[in-house]
């Protein structure tokens, strides 16, 4: 008999532990930026030193808070634009506990100092082939619930979320193949200048698929929803789409300038970069259009403002990132503390408080409720995370651009003008305000924790949303 | 050196980044429609999911087409004149390793009269000028004070330079041997030859050298067999051996500490400390020696003013 509701169940789990993951995260960021301070935070205990506490940090908010954040809404949004229930439920359970035990390993493993030390992929052999597993259960669940589609017509989110389930899992596959030597030790199959360039492949993709793509796909759900308004333009989604895909490929390079790698690939790298300027506007621009004649709901609308700021600072770190990628440019900033605050800009600015907006769109649905058990919490996180991401990335763009020019600064008689111990102290008012603004950030999300079990405390479980018979042409 | 290992490649290359680019801007072309007329309003798409998700359809906006095309024309001009295609050199012929080489020579070739006049002299003269003293602190900040300080006074297992306690001597040219070559200060571990109670013995024996505080039955003991494992280096009287490296253990410097527990440590485990050779940090500019001895000059200097 076909299914005459939805599977609420698997996008609630995720739902609820992208609040989770979010939290623990931004505290281990919190903790980083302090320990760039006061280095002896904590008693040298090697689990919790930096080299340790950061990989974890960059893999909790990307694959913890981002990854279950993109696991619930494309399970919710495949479904409802495609009017049928999840396809395979037992392999989207799978996906959540396989997920889960995929971070906790990495929570473990990570302290712990096992790691294969390539950037974003840090994780060994046996917890990568975990996340293949994962991944290819999403990979069915997610297409054959396409497949089995109502709608005539796919919806634009799930372009957007189909490529990036493809491209994930060939970027996981080709950069993680490695010699295991033993359990929990491995070597890359690349080697030299090789490994790194199927590494920065890996990592810019990584930034491309996951944090860009997937949240694209996210935005086209939710800002027309809560902004009641059509998008914009299909055309312009379809022109977007198809350049963003093919031209992020190329860009992996630009973290690899004035190095090793040959001169050639180094010029690839910058001028596609480039190119990828209008293609990542394409989507703000069709985001933000989307709310004329509905711009007055900004000023009420807290979640909307999620949206739209969440695509201000998108729209922000898409210019900066292809001026970084630029030679001249990148001979100044790469290495800086400027890089930190540009990854931040998409990190907070956008994968964040986009992520965040939905969660407050969707989590009431998932409890049976109208809406948020406080809007006046909402609107405080809103102020919270946005005055906390402008103080993390204003500070890192001055502590970057001076470190970058103390730096390159030389005497008369050749000598460098500033010891690396000099250019340390001048980054502590930087650092410093750098943490408030991670502060102020991760007290926004400790406010959404309240707000959030306040909701659900006072909803009850919805399992059972119907699935409208009706299906639109 | 070619970046490629066959012919093959560079063709590869060149021909999909080409139809790449004109690809992009053929699909551009191909998906511009008509601006919209003053007052006309956009086509409402006909499907419609999840009760109201809708599209219009607009045209591309105009100045983003522009800002498209425009990082195309980027794209191939640079292409043409810097190299990315391949084995194509570009127009400008430019090079990193090129653009490298020249650096280094037009700062040689500014540099090298700032440095000549120092060479001409000696390290004791070069220490005294305080112009040149200016250059060798900003040497000693860049390559040294990682690890000594940017007092040189040191850190633990790191020399002080400024007190006149020398490891290897201080004379201008065994600092200039120093800096040159590097040291490796090796002890070894002595705790299986000892035993436990040995070590201790000896620790105690150490400790009586500099007049600490000791047991004078532990000492007693530790006498003989510091004669029979230590003295080779550090000799009889524990004044140790500039030649080897081998502290004086007699003075109140310690290098890694001068507890019990931490010279018990010491013999147990052994040392092992590295001063990297200076001749690999300071580049390969023709500037290198004169560096050195302008460094040279500087960590002379700084124990000459007490």
């Amino acid at each position: 008999m076909e299914a005459t509701t939805y599977n609420y169940k698997v996008v609630r789990q995720f739902a609820i532990m992208t609040v989770v993951w979010g939290i623990v995260g931004m505290l281990v960021g919190v903790t980083l930026a302090t320990q760039l301070i006061w280095p002896e935070l904590t008693y040298g205990i090697e689990w919790l030193s930096y080299g340790r506490l950061r990989p974890l940090h960059t893999n909790a908010v990307i694959f913890a808070f981002g990854g279950s954040g993109l696991f619930a809404v494309s399970y919710y949004i495949v479904q409802r634009t495609c009017q049928v229930r999840l396809w395979a439920e037992k392999l989207a359970a799978f996906t959540f506990w396989g997920w889960m035990a995929v971070i906790v390993l990495a929570a473990v493993t990570l302290p712990l100092g096992y790691t294969s030390t390539k950037e974003y992929a840090e994780l060994e052999w046996p917890i990568d082939i975990l996340i293949t597993l994962v991944w290819v259960a999403y990979a069915l669940v997610f297409f054959g619930t396409i497949a089995k589609r109502k709608t005539k017509h796919i919806y634009v989110s799930n372009w957007f979320f189909g490529a990036y389930i493809l491209t994930i899992a060939i970027l996981h596959i080709v950069n993680n193949l490695e010699l295991p030597v033993t359990l929990t030790k491995s070597y890359s199959l690349y080697a030299g200048v090789q490994d790194a360039m199927v590494q920065w492949w890996y990592g810019h993709n990584a930034v491309g698929f996951f944090l860009t793509t997937a949240f694209l796909g996210m935005m086209y759900y939710f800002i027309p929803k809560q902004a009641g308004r059509p998008i914009y333009s299909y055309r312009l989604s379809v022109v977007h789409f198809w350049s963003l895909n093919f031209i992020y490929m190329w860009a992996g390079p630009h973290h690899l300038q004035y190095t090793a790698l040959p001169d050639w690939a180094q010029s690839l790298g910058m001028v596609f970069s480039l190119m990828l300027l209008a293609p990542s506007w394409g989507g703000m621009m069709n985001g933000i259009m989307t709310l004329s004649g509905a711009w007055h709901k900004l000023r009420t609308d807290p979640i909307l403002k999620f949206l739209v700021t969440a695509l201000s600072f998108y729209g922000m770190s898409t210019f900066e990132g292809p001026m970084m990628a630029i030679k001249t440019v990148n001979a100044l900033s790469h290495y800086t503390e400027w890089t930190v605050g540009h990854v931040h800009s998409g990190a907070l600015g956008w994968v964040a408080m986009i992520t965040i907006g939905s969660m407050y769109y969707l989590i009431p649905r998932l409890y049976g409720r109208e809406s948020m058990y406080s809007t006046k919490m909402i609107e405080w996180h809103f102020w919270l995370s946005t005055i906390g991401v402008v103080l993390y990335i204003a500070s890192m763009w001055i502590a970057g651009v001076a470190q970058g020019l103390m730096w390159r600064a030389a005497n008369a008689d050749g000598t460098l003008t500033y010891s690396f111990a000099q250019v340390l102290n001048t980054m502590y008012p930087f650092y410093g305000i750098r943490l408030l603004g991670g502060v102020l950030f991760f007290s926004g999300m400790l406010m959404m924790a309240w707000n959030v079990w306040k909701t659900v405390r006072i909803g009850r479980v919805v399992n059972d949303a119907a699935i409208p018979q009706a299906v639109h042409a | 050196m070619s970046d490629f290992t066959h012919g093959f490649w560079p063709i590869y290359i060149s021909v999909i980044t080409v139809a790449s680019i004109v690809g992009t801007w053929a699909f551009l072309r191909s998906q511009t429609t008509r601006k919209l007329a003053p007052g006309e309003k956009p086509e409402l798409m006909e499907h419609t999911w999840d009760g109201d998700l809708q599209d219009l359809n607009n045209p591309l906006p105009r100045w983003w087409l522009g800002l498209f095309y425009g990082t195309l024309v980027f794209a191939a001009a640079y292409l043409l004149l810097w190299p990315g295609l391949g084995n194509f050199a570009g127009v400008l012929g430019w090079t990193s390793s090129g653009a490298y080489e020249a650096e280094v020579k037009a700062a040689e070739a500014k540099f090298q009269p700032v440095y000549a006049r120092f060479m001409k002299q000696d390290i004791a003269s070069v220490a005294a000028d305080p112009e040149a003293r200016a250059i060798g602190r900003n040497l000693f900040l860049t390559y040294c004070s990682q690890c000594h300080g940017s007092d040189a006074t040191g850190a633990r297992g790191f020399p002080n330079l400024t007190d006149h306690d020398w490891l290897y001597g201080g004379d201008p040219d065994t600092i200039v041997a120093t800096l040159t070559g590097g040291r490796n200060g090796i002890m070894p571990a002595l705790g299986e030859v000892l035993g436990p109670q040995g070590t201790k013995e000896v620790a105690n024996h150490v400790l009586s050298l500099s007049g600490r505080k000791h047991d004078a039955a532990l000492a007693a003991a530790g006498k003989v067999k510091f004669a029979e494992n230590c003295a080779a280096c550090h000799m009889p009287d524990g004044t140790g051996m500039q030649a080897l490296g081998a502290p004086n253990l007699t003075d109140k410097v310690w290098l890694y500490g001068g507890s019990e527990a931490t010279i018990i440590e010491t013999i147990t485990k052994g040392r092992n400390g590295v001063m990297p050779a200076m001749t690999q940090t300071l580049g390969t500019t023709s500037n290198k020696e004169a560096k050195l001895h302008l460094l040279a000059a500087y960590v002379y200097g700084l124990s000459q003013k007490q």
